[in-house]
């Protein structure tokens, strides 16, 4: 019977490191059942039987974020055979605490003390033995880095396996609060796991609504155990959780005076914050930030990311993959169909989006390196008063700026947001900023168009931001939204240089996910729009897309766009298309423009200028810059909202929100700089433009007003 | 009585009591302020909130909201 290992501990303490280095990296990612949190194991290196299982990072067994519901769902049903936990040996207290809880689980545990590398470095002292002794558990020393003690980490951890008899965390509480427990074990002993029973116990203590639910107590009983409870609570003036919380604190903090040895005092400056001094200082924060993000742009989109895109495009699918893939064909006589499903279909489709794969692994690198230095803990502090204005907090920034590089990781990476409500709100509007796939139409269009303003492209990221501030501040007032702001309570970790390795699986993480879509959804989505473009209802195949059942499909929902500016079948078959993917949007335009080199930049912007007229032009812009993004990320929303309804709502808002944008620039647009005559549309954009103006002014709700109040005053 | 967001930048304080309630309050504990800690101010934001603490040798930020349920001497 093979052995399962997790790792646990609380955020940045090197738990992903560790299992890497473990694991060598063979690790896969699985879904939770139910629920949207990815969860992590591996094979231990030269231990094929041994599963290791990283979780993601926790403070304390009492479930916040959705990250920690799943740690403990999966520790106290699932049973791990040994909890290796992690401890940062830099931040020994407050890591210790989680330590204690692990131990009233009743499962194996060994601790690692992790980064003993940096606090020999400090000068610092570990005494293992006493430590040992006093949480009366194996504790080892490693380096996950350096790989150093991990042989003997896991040799111990394997030891310990299915070991049944078990470890008491000793003298944590007072006597009263022993008393109480002790009480409580006996009357719930029948109804849990053995080992666990003190772990039950407490969490009944502290009146946790999901244990008590779970365990299903008699209310006579509850009553009983509630007397001792209040006792306790009187005799000591606080609430039951509060008197936990503060014995296991003083508890650790008893065990760390007598096991560790500081050289400088805590609290004293190190490295990290001398940096952090200038990183995060009054006046210089905003800039370095501005600085920072000019260059990963300026690095992953302009430079070296562009001319890498274009090679793809130009040179890899351009030429080699098309050669090779016609020679083959020609070589196999194949028929025409399968030809031209082959090249245009799949080689030209999948092929646009995979272009972009430079410049998003490129964006994610850099990410990937300001996330795993720290400096992105220091982004959501610096942005936190900003976002908190318009009901977001700092938390939701992060994701705001990987939307930048491509909406499908800024959807997921609104998982670090504990507050449910902060987090969905997150998810919808983190997609209004302008992708690398948008910034594409935005070129295309800009230049074909309006070639004179330079203004353009960098008033749409503009825009997007206002979009985000403005929904935040509607959708703030809405019922479901409105209430008081969620609390701001987080980590800075310390500054530290990331490990290449870390940082490259980081990457490679996130942007696997988008070329295993682009390969899936998109490739289905081309072959479907290739179908559809090249047959007719009878299903022959036709040489004149005008009638071919893309076109049916286009003038039976061309009506919708009218309003917008184009009405015709090819506006709606390339707002159906973009949805696929927004870079197929240009290539889609120019192929319904019949050009027949679309990789020939002039030749498309003729072709696109036969078929909008520059208000119309400008109107499919704002559409598609923000309907909802591609079919990739919408699929991401539906995973990550975790709920029909809400996915729903999502699209739902974005839809109306791209339609009615679209519609106001191009009434008032028609009529300001091309002299149409003021009429019905100009009418509704101006009631659209009342209503929105009326939706950002109108108060929230009471609490609502009372927050922002408070913020006025603080 | 003083709350945590009186304190100045520089100071050292030592946490009475919290008021706060709920999943927040429980948070705020869970990361290690408990009664009897001892706060060192570090910094506030550039733009006024929230702001830095350290707290049993770490870093925590935490917005002027949750500081005002904090009282301390």
């Amino acid at each position: 019977m093979g052995i399962t290992i997790a790792l646990a501990g609380n955020p940045n303490c090197g738990k992903t490191t560790l299992f890497n280095t473990l694991t060598g990296g063979t690790e896969y990612v699985g879904n939770w059942p139910g629920v949207t949190v990815e969860k992590k194991d591996g094979i231990l290196k030269n231990h094929r039987d041994v599963i290791i299982q990283d979780l993601p990072g926790i403070y304390s067994l009492s479930p916040y974020s959705l990250e920690e519901t799943v740690t403990r769902n999966y520790l106290v049903k699932q049973r791990p055979d040994v909890i290796i936990n992690i401890v940062d040996g830099t931040n020994i207290e407050r890591n210790l605490y989680l330590t204690t809880q692990l131990i009233e689980l009743g499962i194996p545990v060994i601790v690692a003390i992790n980064m003993v590398d940096v606090v020999r470095k400090k000068g610092d002292k570990i005494d293992i033995g006493r430590l040992s002794e006093a949480l009366n558990c194996e504790v080892v020393t490693i380096s996950a880095l350096k790989k150093e003690g991990c042989p003997e980490l896991t040799e111990k951890a394997i030891a310990l396996a299915g070991k049944t008899d078990h470890m008491e965390l000793p003298h944590v509480y007072t006597g009263s609060v022993e008393h109480a427990l002790a009480h409580i074990e006996e009357s719930i002993a029948n109804y849990v796991y053995k080992n666990s029973l003190r772990w039950y116990a407490i969490k009944v203590f502290e009146r946790d609504e999901k244990v008590r639910k779970a365990l299903n107590l008699k209310p006579e009983l509850l009553e009983h155990l509630e007397l001792h409870i209040t006792d306790c609570e009187k005799e000591l003036d606080d609430d039951a959780e509060s008197i936990i919380v503060n014995q296991r604190y003083a508890y650790i903090a008893k065990v760390v005076d007598t096991a560790v040895q500081r050289k400088a005092p805590q609290g004293s400056l190190t490295v990290s914050d001398k940096i952090d001094r200038i990183v995060t200082n009054r006046i210089l924060a905003l800039p370095i930030f501005a600085v920072v993000m000019t260059l990963m742009y300026y690095i992953s989109i302009t430079t070296v990311g562009a001319a890498a895109t274009d090679w793809v495009n130009d040179t890899f699918f351009g030429d080699i993959v098309t050669n090779a893939a016609t020679a083959g064909l020609n070589s196999i006589a194949a028929p025409a169909w399968l030809s031209s499903l082959i090249i245009d279909g799949i080689i030209g489709g999948v092929g646009t989006v995979l272009g972009f794969v430079p410049q998003i692994v490129l964006i994610f690198l850099f990410l990937s390196i300001l996330e795993d230095s720290g400096y992105m803990a220091r982004v959501a502090f610096i942005m936190d008063r900003i976002f908190r204005r318009f009901g977001l907090s700092g938390k939701s920034f992060i994701p705001v700026l990987i939307g930048t590089g491509c909406g499908v990781p800024a959807i997921m990476a609104a998982r670090t947001i504990e507050d449910e409500k902060d987090r969905r709100m997150t998810i919808m509007l983190s997609t209004f900023i302008p992708c690398t796939a948008k910034t594409v139409i935005i070129g295309m269009i800009t230049a074909t168009f309006f070639p004179d303003t330079v203004l353009i492209a960098p008033a749409m990221y503009f825009l997007g931001i206002a979009i985000i501030v403005g929904s935040g501040i509607i959708l703030k007032k809405t019922s479901y939204f409105g209430g008081d702001p969620a609390p701001f309570v987080m980590e800075l970790p310390a500054y530290h240089v990331p490990s290449v390795k870390g940082v490259l699986i980081h990457m490679w993480e996130r942007a696997k996910y988008f070329i295993i879509k682009a390969g899936t959804i998109i490739f289905t989505a081309c072959m479907v729009i290739w179908f559809l473009s090249k047959f007719n209802w009878m299903l022959g195949m036709v040489d004149n897309i005008e009638t071919s059942m893309l076109a049916g499909i286009g003038s039976l929902v061309g009506w919708i766009f009218a309003p917008l500016g184009f009405g015709d079948w090819k506006g709606a078959v390339a707002v159906i298309s973009a949805e696929m993917a927004k870079e197929q949007a240009i290539g889609t335009l120019a192929i319904l423009s019949n050009v027949s080199d679309p990789q020939n930049d002039m030749l498309v912007m003729q072709g696109i200028r036969s078929m909008f007229t520059p208000m119309a032009a400008f109107s499919y812009m704002i559409l598609n810059l923000f309907d909802p993004p591609c079919i990739v990320a919408i699929a991401t929303i539906a995973r990550e909202m975790n709920s029909k309804k809400w996915a729903a709502a999502a699209v739902g808002y974005q839809i109306v929100v791209g339609y009615i944008l679209a519609f106001i620039c191009y009434q008032l647009g028609m009529y300001l700089f091309y002299g149409a005559i003021f009429g019905t549309g100009q009418i509704v954009a101006l009631v659209f433009t009342a209503l929105i103006i009326f939706l950002l002014m109108r108060p929230g709700t009471d609490s609502k007003s009372k927050a922002l109040h408070s913020l006025e005053n603080s | 009585m003083k709350c945590l967001s009186d304190a100045k930048v520089g100071e050292t304080v030592k946490v009475v009591k919290l008021e706060g309630k709920g999943p927040t309050k429980r948070r705020i504990m869970d990361m290690g302020i408990t009664k009897g800690t001892s706060i060192y101010i570090r910094k506030v934001a550039p733009l006024g909130d929230p702001v830095e603490l350290n707290v049993r040798g770490y870093e925590l930020s935490v917005r002027k909201t949750e500081a005002d349920t904090i009282q301390v001497e």
